[in-house]
């Protein structure tokens, strides 16, 4: 099951001309307000008809400008999940639930209902109305109205956006299990690189209506060209597994058999974990720095050094646990002779991989 | 009811009867009608606006007299109907097409500004659901609309009830056909010694306009409390 977009839409003062593929798992629509996102998710969707292109999910043309087929929502078997939960004032969460499969096509496998409703914990809340709700267990019924009504894809509009760090926090593990569970492919949407580093399978940066990068993760969030957000946003992905937990307070994980330390992660050994490294977090170093507080440095080589207009530059470096993301001086990269090829060390500030980015592991409730 | 004399019960039943017919006819289209002007955009839009308001603000008995053009046995649609054995002129059926008539303005207007408060992105998302356009209307927008369309109905009873100027120019005062209560209060201050009638059905009046009041009140608290909206 995939996404294939390709559409053209022209609002006066924004063009939007975007194509990418999304494949299963989280395809991650990452750019700054007003790069188009939200009008992709509209079109895919059927609550905009775009002035050209076409859109296909799992083999069906829900959009194509040249045959003149255009799908109205009701008809194109989608689960979207709104910034505002959108849940339906007047039925329990239950009918809430139940809403969308009214209208699928019948069948699905037994039990559906008890799966999702255990997989996100709405057991307790089955009888109550939304009125009723936190802003958390409003986005958890609405993920699972979405899921219920056995969509070909999952949309999800920023659906953290409204809520505050805590209740992302409960809500992210539930779109975990969602990439890693379901086959239906999910397209998200999102501002927030924190999410980004922990979601997305495949990510499709997008900037003033134009597609800037697209595929794994991992490579284009270390890619020091696409930096949707700026410079101080970027940072690599990197996923690692919990070794061990110290009996002072630290986790020690291991990424590309490269050992890294942080806070204590509420995740028994072997669970694996995402890292979000943020580039200014970085410092490089051409030795192997001795007598350092900071516990985390890792051996690599440069990449790439992308000097940018200011006095900054990004440089990517290959290390065992990935690839990371620097940001230093245009004065330093010279200083240090950075150049592609180059042996070098990265030290990460234990700080840098707070709980806030950390992925994974510790259980919602 | 031993204190109403029968030409009094008589009058009672029939305003009952009359504003009940109505307001339950008159229901389906106010809905539809409400709709079209709270979400339609279409040519003419302005003009059914016009249209519905118009016994708002004409003299009833302006309204009543056109009624009598238009639904008379000799008038255009009342000859139509007449040949199909429906007939309004001087028929307790013409009271209640009057009583509607004047009722139906009222009627929109509480069920549209119920329209206008339904959030539309909450129809957006039914339909992502795979509600097509009727399904959106019965499950979302009808139940949300509920309280006004309860509010509508009960005003446009209200207003049913006290019709006089619209209803006596068209189908007149006749005793068990077309002598609602306000028309039987205005024949019985006619006449010498009416007195005892007229205060009577005022009370009756009073009692019909208070109870309906409060069921508004009982219902529409329900709803609010059914929705979970504190």
């Amino acid at each position: 099951m995939t996404l294939t977009v390709a559409i053209r839409h022209d609002f006066g003062g924004f063009a939007l001309d975007v194509a990418f593929a999304a494949p299963a798992g989280i395809t991650v629509l990452f750019g700054r307000s007003g790069a188009g996102k939200t009008t992709i998710v509209n079109a895919v969707a059927g609550l905009l008809r775009p002035q050209g292109g076409r859109i296909v999910v799992a083999g069906r043309t829900l959009f194509d400008s040249a045959a003149g087929i255009f799908l109205p929502p009701h008809r194109r078997r989608l689960g979207v999940i709104f910034q505002e939960g959108r849940l339906f004032p007047h039925l329990t969460v239950r009918q809430n639930l139940a809403y969308g499969r009214w209208f699928a096509p019948p069948g699905g496998p037994p039990g559906e209902v008890a799966e999702v409703v255990a997989m996100l914990g709405l057991g307790p809340l089955l009888d109550r109305r939304p009125g009723r709700l936190s802003g958390g267990e409003k986005q958890r019924v609405a993920i699972g109205r979405a899921l219920l009504a056995r969509p070909a894809i999952v949309l999800a509009d920023e659906p953290l956006a409204s809520l505050d760090e805590a209740r992302k926090a409960e809500i992210l593990p539930y779109f975990e299990r969602l990439r890693d569970g379901v086959a239906v492919p999910v397209l998200y949407v999102t501002h927030a690189p924190a999410e980004v580093a922990r979601l997305a399978t495949t990510v499709v940066a997008l900037a003033h209506g134009r597609v800037t990068a697209e595929g794994p993760a991992a490579a284009v969030l270390a890619d020091p060209a696409v930096t949707p957000l700026g410079a101080r946003e970027a940072g690599a992905m990197v996923l690692a597994r919990v070794r061990a937990h110290h009996p002072d307070g630290l986790t020690e994980l291991e990424a590309g058999g490269a050992p890294l330390f942080v806070p204590a992660l509420a995740a028994p050994p072997g669970t694996e974990v995402r890292l979000r490294i943020a580039a200014h977090e970085v410092i490089l170093a051409r030795e192997k720095p001795v007598g350092l507080s900071a516990l985390n440095i890792l051996a690599g080589r440069v990449h790439e050094v992308r000097a940018g207009e200011g006095p900054g530059a990004m440089v990517a470096l290959d290390t065992a646990a990935g690839r990371l993301l620097a940001r230093i001086t245009r004065r330093s990269a010279v200083a240090m002779g950075l150049r592609p090829g180059l042996a070098c060390h990265a030290v990460i500030k234990t700080v840098a991989p707070a709980p806030a980015d950390l992925g994974g592991g510790g259980e919602p409730e | 009811m031993g204190w109403l004399g029968p030409a009094e019960w008589q009058a009672v039943t029939l305003s009952l009867r009359v504003a009940l017919w109505a307001t339950a006819v008159s229901l389906p289209p106010g809905i539809l009608v409400a709709h079209l002007l709270a979400r339609g955009r279409f040519p003419g839009r302005g003009l059914l606006n016009g249209l519905v308001h118009l016994p708002l603000i004409l003299p009833p008995v302006v309204t009543g007299y056109l009624l009598l053009l238009a639904f008379g046995t000799r008038g255009p649609v009342g000859g139509l109907l007449a040949e199909a054995g429906i007939v309004f002129a001087f028929r307790w059926t013409g009271a209640a097409l009057a009583a509607g008539v004047m009722a139906f303005p009222l009627m929109v207007r509480a069920i549209r500004l119920s329209i206008e408060a339904v959030d539309p992105r909450l129809e957006a998302a039914a339909a992502t659901l795979g509600a097509g356009r009727a399904a959106v209307f019965l499950t979302v927008t009808l139940p949300l609309i509920l309280p006004g369309i309860l509010a509508g109905a009960i005003l446009a009873f209200a207003k049913a009830m006290g019709e006089f100027g619209a209803t006596i120019t068209f189908v007149a005062s006749i005793p068990g056909q077309t002598r609602t209560v306000p028309s039987a209060i205005y024949a019985a201050l006619q006449v010498p010694g009416g007195e005892g009638t007229a205060l009577r059905l005022v009370a009756v009046a009073v009692a019909v306009a208070l109870a309906a009041l409060g069921l508004s009140e009982l219902v529409a608290r329900g709803v609010a409390r059914r929705i979970g909206r504190t």
